[in-house]
Protein backbone atom coordinates (compact mmCIF):
# COMPACT_ATOMS: atom_id res chain seq x y z
CA UNK A 1 0.00 0.00 0.00
CA UNK A 2 1.53 3.59 -0.69
CA UNK A 3 1.97 5.78 2.48
CA UNK A 4 -0.40 8.19 1.05
CA UNK A 5 -3.02 6.18 1.69
CA UNK A 6 -2.88 5.88 4.99
CA UNK A 7 -4.02 9.43 5.34
CA UNK A 8 -7.44 8.94 3.52
CA UNK A 9 -9.18 7.83 6.80
CA UNK A 10 -8.33 10.58 8.80
CA UNK A 11 -9.40 13.04 5.70
CA UNK A 12 -12.57 11.73 5.54
CA UNK A 13 -12.93 11.66 9.37
CA UNK A 14 -11.92 15.59 9.25
CA UNK A 15 -14.80 16.08 6.15
CA UNK A 16 -17.19 14.52 9.12
CA UNK A 17 -16.13 16.50 11.63
CA UNK A 18 -16.10 19.85 9.70
CA UNK A 19 -19.63 18.97 7.82
CA UNK A 20 -21.27 18.51 11.70
CA UNK A 21 -19.61 21.76 12.53
CA UNK A 22 -21.38 23.61 9.91
CA UNK A 23 -24.69 22.44 9.98
CA UNK A 24 -24.39 22.68 14.21
CA UNK A 25 -23.24 26.32 14.06
CA UNK A 26 -25.50 27.57 12.00
CA UNK A 27 -28.64 29.31 12.06
CA UNK A 28 -31.05 27.14 13.21
CA UNK A 29 -34.25 29.10 11.72
CA UNK A 30 -35.06 27.90 8.34
CA UNK A 31 -37.64 28.96 5.51
CA UNK A 32 -39.82 26.45 3.87
CA UNK A 33 -39.95 27.67 0.48
CA UNK A 34 -43.12 27.36 -1.89
CA UNK A 35 -42.36 24.80 -4.92
CA UNK A 36 -45.10 26.21 -6.64
CA UNK A 37 -43.19 30.05 -7.54
CA UNK A 38 -43.18 29.72 -11.34
CA UNK A 39 -46.53 27.62 -11.84
CA UNK A 40 -50.25 28.33 -12.30
CA UNK A 41 -51.91 28.98 -9.02
CA UNK A 42 -54.11 26.40 -8.55
CA UNK A 43 -57.88 26.35 -8.04
CA UNK A 44 -59.51 27.95 -5.15
CA UNK A 45 -62.72 29.72 -3.49
CA UNK A 46 -62.85 31.11 -0.10
CA UNK A 47 -65.75 32.98 1.30
CA UNK A 48 -65.73 36.46 2.75
CA UNK A 49 -64.42 37.53 6.01
CA UNK A 50 -65.56 40.16 6.65
CA UNK A 51 -68.88 42.00 5.73
CA UNK A 52 -68.48 44.00 2.91
CA UNK A 53 -65.94 43.04 1.03
CA UNK A 54 -66.09 39.99 -1.28
CA UNK A 55 -64.02 36.88 -0.69
CA UNK A 56 -61.58 35.02 -2.94
CA UNK A 57 -61.32 32.84 -5.67
CA UNK A 58 -58.82 32.12 -8.52
CA UNK A 59 -60.38 33.72 -11.12
CA UNK A 60 -60.45 37.29 -8.59
CA UNK A 61 -56.45 36.94 -9.77
CA UNK A 62 -55.97 36.22 -13.03
CA UNK A 63 -57.24 39.45 -14.03
CA UNK A 64 -55.00 40.79 -17.08
CA UNK A 65 -53.30 42.93 -14.36
CA UNK A 66 -50.41 41.26 -11.47
CA UNK A 67 -51.77 41.46 -7.80
CA UNK A 68 -50.40 40.44 -4.57
CA UNK A 69 -51.77 38.27 -2.59
CA UNK A 70 -51.04 38.19 1.35
CA UNK A 71 -51.31 35.27 3.50
CA UNK A 72 -52.01 37.05 7.12
CA UNK A 73 -53.96 36.39 10.76
CA UNK A 74 -55.29 38.70 12.86
CA UNK A 75 -53.60 37.00 15.42
CA UNK A 76 -50.09 37.18 13.89
CA UNK A 77 -47.59 40.17 15.15
CA UNK A 78 -45.44 40.35 12.39
CA UNK A 79 -48.59 40.90 10.29
CA UNK A 80 -49.02 44.30 11.87
CA UNK A 81 -45.28 45.22 11.83
CA UNK A 82 -45.90 44.82 7.98
CA UNK A 83 -49.24 46.59 7.64
CA UNK A 84 -47.76 49.85 7.40
CA UNK A 85 -45.70 48.70 4.44
CA UNK A 86 -49.12 47.15 2.49
CA UNK A 87 -50.14 50.70 3.37
CA UNK A 88 -47.55 52.14 1.43
CA UNK A 89 -47.73 49.26 -2.00
CA UNK A 90 -51.66 50.07 -2.60
CA UNK A 91 -51.12 53.94 -2.11
CA UNK A 92 -48.20 53.37 -5.02
CA UNK A 93 -50.99 51.49 -7.07
CA UNK A 94 -50.49 48.00 -6.28
CA UNK A 95 -53.67 45.70 -5.78
CA UNK A 96 -53.61 43.51 -3.15
CA UNK A 97 -55.85 40.24 -1.87
CA UNK A 98 -55.64 38.32 1.28
CA UNK A 99 -56.18 35.70 2.67
CA UNK A 100 -57.11 35.41 6.59
CA UNK A 101 -55.49 32.06 8.39
CA UNK A 102 -58.03 31.13 10.62
CA UNK A 103 -59.56 34.22 12.02
CA UNK A 104 -62.80 35.43 12.99
CA UNK A 105 -64.59 38.36 10.92
CA UNK A 106 -64.45 40.25 14.36
CA UNK A 107 -61.11 39.76 14.97
CA UNK A 108 -60.42 41.33 11.29
CA UNK A 109 -62.44 43.90 11.34
CA UNK A 110 -60.67 44.79 14.47
CA UNK A 111 -57.21 44.16 12.95
CA UNK A 112 -58.00 46.29 9.89
CA UNK A 113 -59.65 49.53 11.30
CA UNK A 114 -56.44 49.69 13.71
CA UNK A 115 -53.82 49.08 11.31
CA UNK A 116 -55.32 49.97 7.98
CA UNK A 117 -57.22 47.77 5.26
CA UNK A 118 -55.19 47.57 1.87
CA UNK A 119 -57.25 44.89 0.71
CA UNK A 120 -59.31 44.63 -2.79
CA UNK A 121 -60.97 41.20 -1.25
CA UNK A 122 -60.27 38.96 1.44
CA UNK A 123 -60.76 35.02 1.51
CA UNK A 124 -61.94 33.40 4.97
CA UNK A 125 -59.11 30.53 5.08
CA UNK A 126 -60.02 28.90 8.22
CA UNK A 127 -58.71 25.32 7.94
CA UNK A 128 -55.53 26.57 6.05
CA UNK A 129 -57.02 25.07 2.47
CA UNK A 130 -55.41 27.49 0.39
CA UNK A 131 -52.52 28.27 2.34
CA UNK A 132 -51.22 24.76 2.55
CA UNK A 133 -52.74 24.63 -1.16
CA UNK A 134 -49.99 27.75 -2.22
CA UNK A 135 -46.98 25.79 -0.29
CA UNK A 136 -46.97 28.61 2.01
CA UNK A 137 -46.11 27.55 5.51
CA UNK A 138 -46.55 30.67 7.60
CA UNK A 139 -47.84 33.90 8.38
CA UNK A 140 -47.45 36.64 6.80
CA UNK A 141 -46.74 35.73 3.32
CA UNK A 142 -46.91 38.10 0.14
CA UNK A 143 -47.03 36.04 -3.25
CA UNK A 144 -46.89 38.13 -6.54
CA UNK A 145 -49.24 36.92 -9.01
CA UNK A 146 -48.33 37.56 -12.51
CA UNK A 147 -51.54 38.69 -15.55
CA UNK A 148 -52.41 35.29 -16.40
CA UNK A 149 -52.66 33.71 -12.41
CA UNK A 150 -49.03 31.99 -12.62
CA UNK A 151 -47.29 32.41 -8.91
CA UNK A 152 -44.36 34.77 -9.58
CA UNK A 153 -42.12 35.04 -6.50
CA UNK A 154 -42.84 34.48 -2.86
CA UNK A 155 -41.84 37.05 -0.21
CA UNK A 156 -41.72 35.02 2.77
CA UNK A 157 -41.74 36.78 6.60
CA UNK A 158 -42.99 40.38 6.74
CA UNK A 159 -42.68 43.18 4.71
CA UNK A 160 -40.11 45.57 5.79
CA UNK A 161 -39.27 49.14 4.10
CA UNK A 162 -36.90 48.08 1.80
CA UNK A 163 -38.77 45.28 0.79
CA UNK A 164 -41.00 47.49 -0.93
CA UNK A 165 -39.75 48.78 -4.26
CA UNK A 166 -38.53 45.07 -4.72
CA UNK A 167 -42.20 43.77 -4.13
CA UNK A 168 -43.36 47.00 -6.77
CA UNK A 169 -40.63 45.92 -9.03
CA UNK A 170 -41.46 42.54 -9.02
CA UNK A 171 -45.15 43.57 -9.78
CA UNK A 172 -44.11 45.70 -12.53
CA UNK A 173 -42.04 42.11 -14.61
CA UNK A 174 -45.51 40.28 -13.60
CA UNK A 175 -47.27 41.78 -16.51
CA UNK B 1 -66.72 21.11 25.53
CA UNK B 2 -68.14 17.30 25.75
CA UNK B 3 -71.14 18.51 25.17
CA UNK B 4 -70.66 20.38 22.48
CA UNK B 5 -69.45 17.13 21.16
CA UNK B 6 -72.16 14.93 22.00
CA UNK B 7 -74.50 17.54 20.34
CA UNK B 8 -72.62 17.28 17.21
CA UNK B 9 -72.37 13.72 17.06
CA UNK B 10 -75.91 13.60 17.51
CA UNK B 11 -76.61 15.97 14.77
CA UNK B 12 -74.70 13.68 12.72
CA UNK B 13 -72.25 16.28 12.12
CA UNK B 14 -69.11 15.23 10.54
CA UNK B 15 -66.13 14.76 13.12
CA UNK B 16 -63.13 16.95 12.45
CA UNK B 17 -60.56 14.82 10.65
CA UNK B 18 -57.61 16.91 11.87
CA UNK B 19 -58.44 15.28 15.20
CA UNK B 20 -60.21 12.42 14.96
CA UNK B 21 -60.12 9.07 12.48
CA UNK B 22 -61.36 8.75 9.42
CA UNK B 23 -64.59 6.03 10.12
CA UNK B 24 -63.19 3.35 7.28
CA UNK B 25 -60.81 1.33 9.45
CA UNK B 26 -58.42 0.67 5.92
CA UNK B 27 -57.96 4.54 5.12
CA UNK B 28 -56.76 5.40 8.52
CA UNK B 29 -54.11 2.49 8.45
CA UNK B 30 -53.29 4.15 5.27
CA UNK B 31 -53.72 7.87 6.16
CA UNK B 32 -51.74 7.11 10.07
CA UNK B 33 -48.85 5.55 7.95
CA UNK B 34 -49.03 8.79 5.72
CA UNK B 35 -48.85 11.11 8.37
CA UNK B 36 -45.79 9.36 10.49
CA UNK B 37 -43.65 10.28 7.43
CA UNK B 38 -44.86 13.62 6.58
CA UNK B 39 -43.00 16.70 8.12
CA UNK B 40 -44.74 19.43 10.43
CA UNK B 41 -43.40 22.57 8.87
CA UNK B 42 -43.49 24.48 11.48
CA UNK B 43 -42.09 22.69 14.50
CA UNK B 44 -39.10 20.77 12.15
CA UNK B 45 -38.55 17.18 13.49
CA UNK B 46 -41.73 16.16 14.36
CA UNK B 47 -43.69 14.55 11.90
CA UNK B 48 -47.56 15.63 11.64
CA UNK B 49 -48.82 12.55 13.17
CA UNK B 50 -46.57 13.44 16.34
CA UNK B 51 -47.22 17.07 16.51
CA UNK B 52 -50.53 19.36 18.81
CA UNK B 53 -49.76 22.35 16.47
CA UNK B 54 -52.84 23.48 14.53
CA UNK B 55 -50.57 23.82 11.54
CA UNK B 56 -50.10 19.83 12.14
CA UNK B 57 -53.80 19.07 12.28
CA UNK B 58 -54.73 21.39 9.46
CA UNK B 59 -52.18 19.21 7.19
CA UNK B 60 -54.35 15.79 8.86
CA UNK B 61 -56.97 17.15 8.25
CA UNK B 62 -55.99 17.64 4.43
CA UNK B 63 -54.23 14.34 4.17
CA UNK B 64 -57.07 12.33 6.07
CA UNK B 65 -59.62 13.96 3.35
CA UNK B 66 -58.03 13.22 0.38
CA UNK B 67 -57.30 9.40 1.67
CA UNK B 68 -61.20 9.22 2.29
CA UNK B 69 -62.18 10.41 -0.86
CA UNK B 70 -60.23 8.15 -2.29
CA UNK B 71 -56.76 9.03 -2.95
CA UNK B 72 -53.87 6.67 -2.80
CA UNK B 73 -51.25 7.66 0.05
CA UNK B 74 -48.96 8.27 -2.65
CA UNK B 75 -50.87 10.47 -4.49
CA UNK B 76 -51.10 12.92 -1.49
CA UNK B 77 -47.57 12.81 -0.71
CA UNK B 78 -46.54 13.80 -4.32
CA UNK B 79 -49.48 16.70 -3.39
CA UNK B 80 -47.73 18.22 -1.08
CA UNK B 81 -43.96 17.59 -2.28
CA UNK B 82 -45.53 19.73 -5.44
CA UNK B 83 -46.60 22.00 -3.14
CA UNK B 84 -43.28 22.37 -0.27
CA UNK B 85 -40.49 20.03 -2.30
CA UNK B 86 -39.42 16.97 -0.80
CA UNK B 87 -38.31 18.77 2.50
CA UNK B 88 -41.89 17.88 3.52
CA UNK B 89 -41.07 13.71 3.77
CA UNK B 90 -39.10 11.96 5.83
CA UNK B 91 -39.35 9.22 2.96
CA UNK B 92 -37.56 11.46 0.37
CA UNK B 93 -37.58 10.45 -3.81
CA UNK B 94 -34.32 9.23 -4.89
CA UNK B 95 -32.95 12.26 -6.75
CA UNK B 96 -29.63 14.12 -7.45
CA UNK B 97 -29.49 15.52 -4.14
CA UNK B 98 -30.56 12.62 -2.54
CA UNK B 99 -28.50 9.97 -4.19
CA UNK B 100 -25.59 10.46 -2.06
CA UNK B 101 -27.86 9.28 1.24
CA UNK B 102 -28.35 5.60 -0.92
CA UNK B 103 -25.26 4.92 -2.31
CA UNK B 104 -22.22 6.67 -0.30
CA UNK B 105 -23.03 2.84 1.97
CA UNK B 106 -22.28 1.06 -1.21
CA UNK B 107 -18.99 3.23 -2.19
CA UNK B 108 -18.09 2.79 1.71
CA UNK B 109 -18.56 -1.17 1.53
CA UNK B 110 -17.00 -1.06 -1.96
CA UNK B 111 -13.76 0.68 -0.48
CA UNK B 112 -13.17 -1.47 2.79
CA UNK B 113 -14.14 -4.76 0.51
CA UNK B 114 -11.11 -3.40 -1.24
CA UNK B 115 -8.73 -2.30 1.53
CA UNK B 116 -9.18 -6.07 3.27
CA UNK B 117 -8.55 -7.64 -0.34
CA UNK B 118 -5.46 -5.92 -0.53
CA UNK B 119 -4.44 -6.41 2.91
CA UNK B 120 -5.25 -10.11 2.98
CA UNK B 121 -3.23 -10.40 -0.32
CA UNK B 122 -0.30 -9.37 1.46
CA UNK B 123 -0.32 -11.15 4.14
CA UNK B 124 -0.54 -14.75 2.04
CA UNK B 125 2.77 -13.45 0.33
Amino acid sequence: MKRWTLWVPLVVFLVVVALAAWRLTGTSEMVVKSALVGKPLPEFTLPAMVEGKPGLSRADMATGKPRLLNVFASWCVPCIAEAPQLMKLKAAGAEIDAVAIKDSPEAVKAFLSRHGDPYARIGDDRDRLVQIGIGSSGVPETFVIDSRGRIASQHIGDIRAEDVPKLLKALEEAE
Amino acid sequence: MSLLLGLMLAAGVPADLGYSQIPDAGKEAQAAELMGTLRCLVCQGQSIADSDVDMAADMRRIVRQKIAAGESPKAVRGWLIERYGSYVTYDPPLSWTTAPLWFTPLLLLGAGLWLARGTLRRRRK
